[in-house]
């Protein structure tokens, strides 16, 4: 494994916790906490076992409900002199398991930090705490006609704080960006209790710029305490193009005509067959069922520019072979078209009694490759799969259909998604394009990555958390782990999808 | 030399420079020799790794090694109508695009569409244990482990050798306009603030002694309606577009008189909210990104200059002359300090990479 000296974690199995005093632990926190916001009753912790992945479930020892930055300090004070694991959690929305407690660690939720600071419009930035939604920012700004561009689709629920642990992205980050272009600046705590702030309130900040490093670290580097988020100026106009296709693979080369045309669309959705009709018998949106894909094309911005590029993405359609092509004529009707897209996982849930929503991301030219390779999985598998796409920016959203009650199934589905992730990767793509690795990827981050950039990121951590207190065993493998996971992969004798691939 | 044999070289050529405590200068074209702290070490060109390894227009996507001219790879994404969107300036002919990462600065465009690490979408770089490391990919959301690519822009070459580098690329806007007021400076950056809250094409803008310019970049149909709505004095497109590159070249008459061979008072680079107020330090000033960089002309003492800035939220960089041993970038606090020097062991344990380029120790 080379040289590991002196750096924790390091080509050894996960940390041991288990000599952590929870008698000791839950009388320093009543310290600094009121007593209410100490939770150790097992009755208390049960709604944090799990987050938006439920199928992993893990009570933590203690929960702690912070109000004040200050407490945030204190609490992780203790947390590091006491060897106590810390993780970090906002709404628990997330769905890579991210947010699953540690069992002999705290819960640190930051959902009692809930106030926006300030709006700014002048300036269009909005300071806020971590534990605000996503969509209170936008509904905060919209007054001033401004607001937070990056939506993810649970943005009623989640928070600003789980955002930046995560980078999050939405149907609209091919033109307004992710999570970490719409931020100026994330004010944290470290495990050593010292207060620091990355990015500033300018364009940049002296030094090695860590606002990318700590955006999407899944709160394995810091506790996040203040966000400041650029706001955005409210588009004046935004009209949807829903176009049908006979063929997933001319819908594929529609998205790539459109960008080659120079255009870059506020939005850029697509949705296979099987996906339309679970979302359509649900919400209604009027979407033509005999079509083998639709994608939906948004045009936002000055009425003059709407109508200029909304023209020129018709006759692009028109030219990959649409079979149907139509532009929202109003406000209601755009938002009909929106409806059944961002009700794609209600509507899986609806069909199916369980569903594994994958994220890998792919080069777009490779998406006709991969969506017949799914396809391979179903028959392979004996599992369905339905898929929506980010397809402006290749981000995947397949959701394999599966009963958690059928014996087997859970594994199958498993065993299924950690296929299409590693085709995801041997297509020059990644695992994950917005929802993290958390634990649920953490042994497909071993197929992505070879043991020098493990070992790398393994010394970043230790940057910053030394002990490995932050969030330990979520989102970097250790090496070992990565060595037992390509032995069994190879020792598994599965039949394997692509033999010419380069695996591992 | 191939390619692999060159990285395999290099490689080899960083281990032994670790194992005997040298320090390696990696430079490209040079161009930017001004800027940070002085150089230290063996000078290692990096200017043999060179070339397109891929780029794929419909993808925004260009794969290119580090040691590629600028001037290459903006001709040849133009010659597909796209372009780096943040507009890096080179500040000479050699400059080439590791440079331009590791420099991290970006040009006019910068406010309106983002700097050059919101372009990063991976990179290979060699660490200073010798290892070659990749990081990132070439597609556009990817949270797979922490986003170390990104953190190369502006690390001025103190974390590693960068080998190659992918970057989004953006379409050339269809449309482009430039128009010129007459106004103050108090009176400009309001201006410019409340332009910046409304849905306009504002794509570069700069205040100077008096006049204030704006750029207009998009569908021809949004700049159109734009040029009415701000009014103004329509600049002619030739003009504009010499006007946009001297200022990003830093070859205009502001920025003329900082030129190395002057007697002129050092170039300071001020990062501000942009809304801060006018900063009233003596010197000349420039206000560039809708007031989020102004640069300042003045002989005042660094302490002075950082006390004024801090105090309304901005850092100031000693960007060209002036004493550059001493705390050329803007001091940081005890704990980012700590946290910068751990990163830097992290990946340079041995010091190898332009040591003290950035701060002393770093």
């Amino acid at each position: 494994m080379g040289e590991q000296s002196g750096m924790p974690g390091f080509g050894r199995t996960e940390e041991d916790f288990s000599r952590v005093d929870v008698r000791r632990l839950v009388q320093a926190l009543l310290g600094v906490l009121p007593a209410a916001h100490v939770l150790h009753d097992p009755e208390d912790l049960r709604p944090y076992e799990c987050d938006g992945m439920a199928a992993l479930r893990q009570l933590p020892l203690v929960v702690v409900l912070p109000d004040t930055e200050a407490q945030v300090v204190d609490i992780l004070k203790i947390c590091a002199g006491q060897g106590v694991p810390v993780v970090a959690r906002g709404a628990g929305t997330g769905l890579s398991g991210g947010a699953q407690p540690h069992r002999f660690g705290v819960v640190l939720s930051l959902a009692r930090l809930n106030r926006i600071i300030a709006i700014d419009a002048h300036a269009r930035r909005a300071v806020v705490q971590p534990g605000v939604r996503n969509l209170a920012i936008s509904e905060a700004a919209a007054p001033h006609g401004l607001y937070y561009a990056p939506d993810p689709s649970s943005q009623i629920a989640c928070t600003i704080g789980g955002n930046v642990a995560e980078n999050s992205g939405g149907v609209h980050c091919l033109k307004y960006g992710l999570t970490i272009h719409n931020l100026l600046k994330v004010r944290g705590v470290t495990i050593h209790g010292d207060i620091v702030e990355f990015g500033s309130l300018g364009l940049d900040a002296p030094g090695y710029d860590l606002l990318p490093l700590v955006t999407g670290s899944e709160g394995m580097l810091a506790v996040v305490t203040e966000v400041t988020v650029k706001l955005t100026p409210k588009p004046q106009l935004a009209q949807c193009v829903l176009a049908a296709f006979d063929d997933v693979v001319k819908a594929g080369d529609a998205v790539a005509r459109i960008i080659a045309a120079g255009i870059i669309p506020a939005g850029l959705e697509m949705m296979d067959q099987p996906a339309t009709a679970a979302v359509e018998e649900f919400v209604h949106a009027g979407y033509p069922l005999d079509a083998k894909a639709i994608l939906l094309c948004e045009s936002d911005g000055t009425p003059e520019e709407v109508a200029e590029e909304v023209g020129r993405v018709r006759a692009l359609l028109e030219q990959s072979g649409a079979t149907e092509i139509r532009v929202s004529r109003d406000e209601a009707e755009r938002l009909r078209f929106w409806a059944g897209r961002k009700a794609a996982f209600p509507a899986a849930g609806r069909i199916s009694p369980d569903y594994y929503c994958m994220d890998g991301t792919i080069p777009r030219k490779r998406l006709g490759e991969m969506l017949q390779a799914i396809q391979a999985m179903e028959t392979k598998y004996a599992m369905r799969c339905i898929n929506v796409f980010h397809a402006g920016d290749g981000n995947l959203h397949p959701l394999i259909l599966f009963d958690a009650n059928k014996p087997g199934d859970q594994h199958t589905a498993e065993a299924f998604g950690a296929e299409i992730l590693e085709l995801s990767v041997a297509l020059g793509g990644t695992i994950t394009g917005e929802h993290g690795v958390g634990i649920e990827k953490i042994n497909q981050m071993c197929s992505q990555f070879a043991t020098p950039e493990i070992a790398a990121f393994h010394r970043v951590k230790a940057a910053f958390d030394p002990g490995g207190l932050l969030n330990p065993g979520k989102a970097i493998p250790t090496l070992n782990r990565c060595a037992e996971y390509g032995r069994e992969r190879m020792g598994a004798g599965q039949p394997v999808a692509h033999p010419d691939l380069p695996r591992f | 030399m191939s390619v692999d044999d060159l990285i395999r070289q290099w490689s080899e050529c960083v281990r032994e420079a670790a194992a005997c405590g040298q320090a390696l200068c990696l430079r490209g074209g040079g161009t930017k020799r001004f800027y940070g702290r002085p150089e230290r070490g063996e000078r290692l060109d990096t200017r043999a790794c060179c070339g397109i390894i891929n780029y794929e227009p419909s993808e925004l996507v260009v794969t290119v090694r580090a040691g590629t001219p600028l001037v290459e790879l903006e001709a040849a994404l133009a010659a597909q109508g796209q372009m780096l969107a943040f507009e890096p300036p080179h500040f000479g002919p050699g400059a080439t695009i590791g440079g331009c990462v590791a420099a991290g600065l970006a040009g006019p465009r910068r406010a309106a569409v983002g700097g050059v690490r919101d372009f990063i979408l991976g990179v290979r770089m060699i660490d200073g244990r010798g290892e070659v490391l990749r990081f990132g990919g070439e597609v556009m959301k990817n949270v797979a482990g922490y986003d170390v690519s990104r953190v190369l822009a502006g690390s001025l070459g103190t974390l590693g050798l960068i080998v190659d580098v992918s970057l989004k690329v953006l379409p050339k806007p269809v449309a482009e306009a430039s128009l010129r007021f007459e106004m103050g400076e108090a009176a400009a950056l309001h201006q410019l603030n409340v332009w910046g809250g409304r849905p306009l094409p504002i794509s570069a803008s700069v205040w100077c002694d008096g006049i204030l310019e704006l750029r207009l970049s998009g569908a021809a149909a949004a700049v159109e309606a734009a040029i009415g709505r701000l009014g103004g004095e329509h600049i002619p497109d030739a003009v504009a577009e010499v006007r946009w590159r001297a200022l990003r070249e830093h070859t205009d008459t502001f920025f003329a008189g900082a030129q190395p061979s002057s007697s002129q008072p050092p170039l300071w680079r001020l990062s501000l909210p942009s809304d801060a107020l006018a900063i009233e330090l003596d010197g000349a000033q420039l206000v560039e990104w809708g007031g989020a960089q102004r640069w300042l002309r003045s002989g005042l003492l660094p302490d002075v200059i950082r006390a004024r800035v801090a105090a309304l939220g901005g850092h100031a960089t000693l960007f060209r002359n002036g004493v550059r041993e001493g705390a050329v970038f803007h001091p940081l606090t005890a704990p980012m300090l700590a946290l910068q020097r751990n990163l830097k062991n992290a990946f340079d344990p041995a010091g190898v990479f332009n040591p003290g380029r950035l701060y002393e120790g770093l």
